[in-house]
């Protein structure tokens, strides 16, 4: 270590670190490229798919062909274009919903760890009084609610950007049900990251922090949280499925997508219902359901290890 | 007559970035009822081969490449799992480094010694009973009958070791194993646990294979010595011959740079003075040892002489008096009373400029808390703070953002205090950013080099994360970090007690040379009374919160006033074998 010599090493950030060390990761490149091409699919089947609502009951449950790739379902719509469609509503519910999660429940649990005291106790029992009621419920309240401005948010938009009024509508319908979503599951992994800042508080670096008179919030959001990204961005890979079909559940009590429009979390309920007689109604849209979940599953891991900066560099 | 014989022994680590030789070709032996030191720094292998005896090392990644480990005659390494339990806990038994942890806080402690009995031999619980309560009176616990059914909780670390120590021997093994037993402990609590294992060891004609880095505990207790480096033995024998005579240039190093009570000088020599390591064509290390040593020891003597402060009377920077800081314990919600701990109680201390006051305690006297409360990361209860005559303890939070820039501390675990997830580089510019200094991007850079370079690291590493650095450089990136901001007020806790005495000698020289480079003030807190003597103009020794003691350093060794200061001197391990 003489140091005369200042040849630096070729400076690399955090992310591009990370990058390096997740192209390494089979499974997660894998799984990564599965959602990249599943999401393309879901988002251009218009171009190469039929009418995903054209019935035609002369021709319920026909077998594949060259019309009807999977066949048709029990009022002889297309099933694979209903499968594209409905991942539209599927893909846009796990991720809207993960990140308005997300991003609450970082900033919550975090202050409300690092603050500690009493700030933490009224914090923490507002989330304990959310937990306790049931969710469901909390999220019908809270999608009737967002949906009366459904109506004005349509006008608004076509008004002003000159948007499609159908597909606009379409969105709008869906939007309040994402935001209903992700704002009320951020409770879990607000307590999550808040128990992490709090052992992570702990630490000298951070005490070092206080005596070179770094400010609360740079503390905070520099020092803090970036520590405990890992745990969350495994977690939070793990929700989406959980929304998903939280998305399904709703549908089927009337309160998520409208019929005619589908989604994975509906074709799969219908598909029950012909479980005896025609299977595929069930296991095809089921395969891409799984096939996405698996896929975020490794693609999380791998983040995780792609994020931690004390994996080898190799 | 040999008990354990280790015979070119090879234990290696397998993992995904390569092979580690921890333990490296090794041979020696213990005989009946004698006590072998293993002595080395953190990596040397000294506890790997400890757990390789008994087959502890989780398998993989370790894995025994070759040689042989035999007990009483005996083939360990390829003994079948039943038959090697049979030996674990009854004819060898081993006790750890943390008595903490290694006894399970649910169970009573009678129910935890008598359990390898129970275990290993066909009598009655009764017996066992009598056996296990007779064998803590041995080791020294007191109202052992009584004792016996309480939970771990409610002893201390010194009687949770003896504990341990009970456990391990209620068996009557041949051969203990003890793994730093005396690491995690005050000196005065590590020099009864030695004086118990030397008689038991009389008493009951055991063999102990003694694991530690500390030289000085080596001198106390160990009959032989095997000293160890990076996975090989370098030298080996009597206790009195390798302290007297060494002829290892490594072991040479080592004796040389343990700061001891006599010693007078100023800085300290390092390994690297009397030791040369080379790699050899087939990646094996060549230790030679360096032909210049004279001249370089020569050459710190010089620096000692030109770096005598004359006893001016210098202006005061830091005075504090009658400081107090209370905390609660307990009680709270539901009304039950609370407890008041006096971490600090009525201290007053005063340093001058450019001087180092040494602060001494054993863990718990409230040393640390009272350097974080000088700093005011602790709130005080009542006393004053006056730092170059300004009243701290009446500022707010944000009128004490000015003195951050003025005053610094560097820690005790260099793996905790550098956030892992900022280069260097972004470790060190963040200070200098929040306090304004530099002008520009390029201008903070060459300070953090030359910062860098101060502290005797590369200016290739600025754009490394804090993990690919050992302890000993990560603890002089904290001390970049705290010099970042140009400080004249430096508090080191504990700044060197995680650390081999090796690149402790480095870490203590590095202060010295940056207190005089820049007129540094310290505040230097440390449970180890040699070190803290080492550094320090004037020391202070502190217990339960309260001074027990303070004055000139060297004066108060020569002349220690209060018994406790006494009883930490005498507690100390001699440097030399005192037999």
């Amino acid at each position: 270590m003489t140091g005369q010599t200042s040849t630096v090493t070729q400076g690399s950030s955090l992310w591009k670190d990370a990058q390096a060390r997740m192209s390494k990761n089979k499974f997660a490149m894998g799984g990564l490229w599965v959602i990249v091409i599943m999401f393309s699919l879901c988002f251009i089947c218009a171009w190469f798919c039929t009418d995903p609502n054209q019935v035609n009951l002369t021709n319920k449950f026909a077998p594949s062909s060259g019309d009807h790739w999977f066949g048709t379902d029990a009022l002889g719509r297309d099933l694979f274009a209903r499968i594209l469609y409905g991942g539209q509503v599927s893909i846009l519910v796990g991720l809207i919903a993960t990140a308005v999660s997300v991003a609450i429940g970082i900033v919550y649990g975090a202050i409300s760890g690092f603050a500690g005291g009493r700030t933490d106790a009224v914090m923490m029992r507002i989330v304990d009084t959310l937990l306790a009621i049931p969710f469901l419920v909390l999220v019908i309240v809270l999608q009737a609610t967002l949906s009366d401005w459904s109506g004005d948010a349509t006008r608004w938009i076509v008004e002003n950007f000159k948007w499609d009024k159908e597909f606009t509508d379409r969105l709008t319908n869906v939007v309040p049900l994402f935001f209903a979503l992700g704002l009320l599951g951020w409770l879990t992994l607000s307590r999550i990251v808040r128990a992490q800042v709090m052992s992570i508080k702990e630490l000298e670096f951070v005490e070092a922090a206080v005596a070179l008179g770094y400010s609360k919030a740079r503390i905070l959001f520099r020092h803090v949280i970036p520590n405990v990204l890992g745990p969350t961005v495994v977690y939070s890979t793990l929700t989406v499925p959980g929304f998903i079909m939280y998305e399904a559940i709703l549908s089927f009590l009337g309160l998520g997508v409208e019929s005619p429009n589908s989604s994975w979390g509906v074709l799969i309920k219908e598909g029950a219902n012909f479980l005896e007689t025609e299977v595929q109604l069930l296991l095809l849209p089921g395969l891409f359901f799984s096939l996405t979940l698996f896929s975020l599953n490794f693609l999380g891991d791998g983040l995780r290890d792609a994020l931690d900066v004390k994996a080898a560099k190799d | 007559m040999t008990l354990l014989n280790i015979k070119n022994l090879k234990t290696y680590f397998h993992t995904r970035a390569g092979t580690t030789r921890a333990v490296d070709d090794i041979s020696f032996s213990i005989n009946k009822g004698e006590i072998v030191g293993v002595v080395g720094e953190s990596g040397s292998g000294k506890s790997v081969t400890c757990h390789s005896v008994l087959g502890l090392l989780p398998q993989p990644p370790a894995k025994v490449e070759g040689g042989s480990v035999t007990f009483d005659n005996e083939e360990l390494l390829d003994l079948p799992k039943p038959l090697l339990r049979a030996i674990r806990g009854k004819r060898i038994s081993m006790i750890f480094q943390d008595p903490m942890s290694c006894l399970n806080p649910y169970l009573q402690i009678l129910d935890q010694i008598i359990e390898p009995i129970l275990i290993h031999e066909n009598v009655s619980r009764q017996k066992a009973e009598a056996r296990a309560i007779a064998m803590m009176k041995k080791v020294g616990i007191r109202d052992a009958d009584y004792r016996a059914h309480s939970y771990p909780h409610e002893f201390s670390g010194g009687m949770r070791q003896r504990v341990m120590i009970a456990m391990a021997l209620v068996t009557k093994p041949d051969l203990l194993l003890a793994d730093e037993p005396t690491t995690a402990l005050d000196v005065t609590v590590q020099a009864r646990i030695l004086e118990i294992l030397r008689n038991l060891k009389n008493d009951l004609g055991i063999a102990v294979l003694f694991v530690t880095h500390d030289l000085g505990v080596v001198a106390e207790i160990a009959d032989r010595v095997v000293v160890m480096y990076r996975g090989k033995i370098v030298e080996q024998g009597e206790t009195r011959d390798i302290f007297k005579n060494p002829s290892h240039p490594y072991v040479k190093g080592l004796l040389a740079c343990r700061p001891t009570l006599e010693t007078q000088h100023r800085v300290l020599p390092t390994v690297d003075d009397f030791l040369q390591t080379e790699v050899g064509k087939d990646g094996s290390l060549i230790l030679s040892e360096r032909s210049d040593t004279k001249e370089r020891i020569a050459g710190l003597e010089e620096q000692v002489k030109s770096g005598v402060n004359q006893n001016d009377t210098l202006p005061l920077l830091l005075q504090v008096k009658a400081l107090k800081v209370y905390f609660h314990s307990g009680g709270g919600f539901l009304g039950n009373p609370r407890k008041i701990i006096k971490a600090v109680d009525d201290i007053d201390l005063e340093i001058p400029r450019g001087k180092t006051l040494g602060l001494v305690g054993e863990s718990g006297c409230g040393k640390t808390t009272l350097g974080r409360a000088i700093l005011r990361l602790q709130r005080s209860n009542s006393g004053s703070i006056l730092y170059n005559e300004c009243e701290l303890t009446s500022l707010s939070q944000s009128e004490m953002l000015k003195f951050r820039k003025r005053m610094q501390i560097i820690f005790q675990d260099p793996y905790a205090s550098l956030n892992p997830r900022q280069t260097i580089e972004q470790t060190l510019v963040e200070p200098m950013l929040v306090h304004r200094i530099g002008s520009n991007h390029s201008d903070r850079r060459d300070r953090i080099v030359s910062l860098l370079e101060e502290v005797g690291l590369g200016a290739e590493f600025i754009l490394r994360y804090p993990h690919e650095f050992s302890g000993g450089q990560r603890q002089r990136i904290s001390v970049a970090r705290a010099l970042a901001v140009e400080p004249e007020f430096i508090v080191c806790d504990e700044c060197v007690s995680a650390m081999d005495v090796s690149v402790q000698a480095q870490v203590l020289n590095l202060l010295r040379k940056l207190q005089k480079r820049r007129n540094l003030t310290y505040l230097f807190i440390s449970h180890d009374l040699s070190v803290v003597k080492f550094m320090s103009d004037d020391m202070m020794v502190m217990k339960n919160g309260q001074v027990m003691e303070s004055g000139n350093a060297e004066e108060m060794y020569k002349n220690p006033q209060s018994e406790y200061t006494r009883e930490l001197l005498d507690a100390i391990p001699e440097s030399t074998p005192s037999y």
